[in-house]
């Protein structure tokens, strides 16, 4: 198998900086940040949603309350894959109901992962307005979804991988853009 | 921790680290029944064969349930109106179910060891639903997941089962769980009912027909049904039952202050158990049923889906 030609996309320095701006953007669009949630897509969602909430803690004082959403079972590739992944557990320890959510995950592809994550979350009740905040946007959607909050905008193509490593889960702060020489 | 098999037909056979798997995954569908809409689409477009060869009222609804919260469609077969009393053969029968190609079939059947022989001739994932008295291994995963929810543990326990042990499947399927989380099982009832080789199946187990000494120092005591028809073979009256090992409060009170309180169903209040106990706030006979559903979900869902795979390179 021929190997992957890495490139960087962000350096540590540069992904903490754009999460940063990300949660200033937030507090700007949604007026101080007032009364939102951020729901975080397991796994890299999850600790980007925590950062951000960091950013909008320093910034307003207001605590924006944070959910994890595992999307697992609203998949809709699960007959195409020879397996079923592992499921784990979706905490939201507030009601959606009536409440200003923002779906929080690393790469923004096909729209099929946000799909799935907007059925899991109308599943457990009727938010008021959901939003999207990623990291990266890479193209190629397969969906009509796009992020009100975009880290950065990616020209990749299809078959290429878009990595994001986060410090809480892989030890360090990068993303790299692989692709078949 | 990866799931490696293809059926679910004892819980002897599992390891300690696929039962900690198995429970976990049953986390993630309890979950699901707290939410206002608990129906998802995950199995949508898969079907699977319930086939009761043996009456069944809750565990039959508990795995319909578990079908329909995951969107698949279930077939059922019953006992009094299948086939089987026209004289077909069960591999005959079987193989006409599989030719309707469900994805799953999950069987109960009155003679111990019909779900592997059914595996072993069928394409498609069994799980077995209670097989004479040999495995009930769906009840033993939700047995233990009970246990963990309420004492935050399964290892190292005490646990005293109190009944019909020998025409049990609930207990085998519970002992060998619990078994190889270290547990002390201790085994009570009428001598009739307690089969000598027993202790042989786990380390650590013990037959002690007095109650009272059977239950100081348990962390869970598992209350068994009396099946009314079996206290003729030999005779024992229903009230001489009552006198030496209904589960009264009394009784219950000798066991750890934490103790949970478990029975399979359907309960026969007043004979094995006194009401008292069964709505004591140390009885988790609901929880069981509800626990049933996340654990028959997850089964269902791994087994109509095989071993996990790696995560997809780029989700979307």
């Amino acid at each position: 198998m021929p190997t992957r030609e890495k490139t960087q996309l962000l350096s540590a320095a540069q992904t903490g900086r754009t999460i940063e701006r990300l949660g200033h953007e937030i507090v700007e669009k949604t007026g101080e940040a007032h009364g939102i949630a951020l729901i975080g897509i397991r796994r890299r969602g999850v600790p980007l949603a925590q950062r951000l909430a960091g950013t909008v803690r320093a910034a307003t004082a207001a605590e924006a309350p944070i959910g994890i959403l595992d999307i697992t079972l609203y998949r809709d590739d699960l007959s195409l894959a020879s397996a079923h992944p592992v499921v784990q557990s979706t905490e939201i320890p507030f009601s959606v109901d009536g409440r200003d959510l923002i779906l929080v995950d690393d790469v923004l592809f096909t729209g099929r992962t946000i799909r799935a994550a907007i059925n899991g979350l109308f599943d457990l009740g009727r938010p008021r307005r959901v939003q999207l905040c990623v990291l990266v946007d890479r193209g190629h959607r397969e969906l009509p979804i796009e992020a009100a909050y975009v880290g950065r905008r990616v020209e990749t193509r299809p078959e290429d991988l878009v990595e994001v490593h986060l410090k809480e889960i892989d030890g360090e702060d990068r993303v790299l853009l692989e692709r078949m020489p | 921790m990866s799931f490696t098999f293809r059926h679910l037909l004892g819980t002897e056979a599992l390891s300690r680290d696929e039962i900690t798997f198995l429970l976990d995954q049953s986390r993630a569908f309890q979950g699901i029944q707290k939410q206002p809409l608990k129906k998802l689409a995950t199995l949508r477009g898969k079907s699977a064969v319930l086939a009761f060869f043996e009456t069944s009222t809750r565990t039959r609804i508990s795995f319909a349930t578990a079908a329909a919260r995951l969107g698949a469609d279930t077939m059922n077969l019953q006992a009094e109106s299948s086939s089987t009393q026209k004289g077909e053969s069960l591999v005959d029968t079987v193989r006409t179910l599989e030719a309707m190609k469900p994805d799953v079939i999950v069987i109960r059947h009155a003679a111990s060891g019909a779900p592997h022989f059914v595996a072993e001739r069928l394409g498609i994932p069994v799980i077995n639903a209670g097989d004479g008295l040999h495995e009930h291994p769906s009840q033993g995963l939700l047995d233990a997941l009970t246990i963990s929810d309420r004492l935050g543990r399964l290892d190292d326990l005490n646990v005293t089962i109190v009944g019909d042990i020998r025409h049990s499947r609930v207990a085998r399927s519970n002992i060998h769980v619990l078994s190889k989380f270290g547990g002390r099982i201790t085994l009570c009832g009428p001598a009739m009912w307690l089969p000598a080789e027993m202790p042989g199946m786990a380390p650590n187990m013990r037959i002690e027909p007095c109650i009272t000494q059977a239950l100081p120092g348990a962390n869970v005591v598992m209350v068994l049904r009396v099946q009314t028809e079996r206290l003729r073979e030999p005779s024992l009256p229903p009230d001489e039952y009552i006198r030496l090992y209904q589960m009264t409060p009394a009784r219950l009170a000798l066991a750890r202050p934490d103790a949970v309180l478990m029975h399979p169903g359907p309960m026969i209040r007043g004979l094995e158990i006194d009401p008292a106990v069964a709505d004591s706030p140390q009885s988790t006979v609901l929880e069981q049923v509800t626990n049933g559903v996340a654990v028959r979900m997850a089964l269902l869902y791994l087994l109509t889906g095989g071993a996990p795979s790696a995560a997809t390179p780029q989700a979307g």
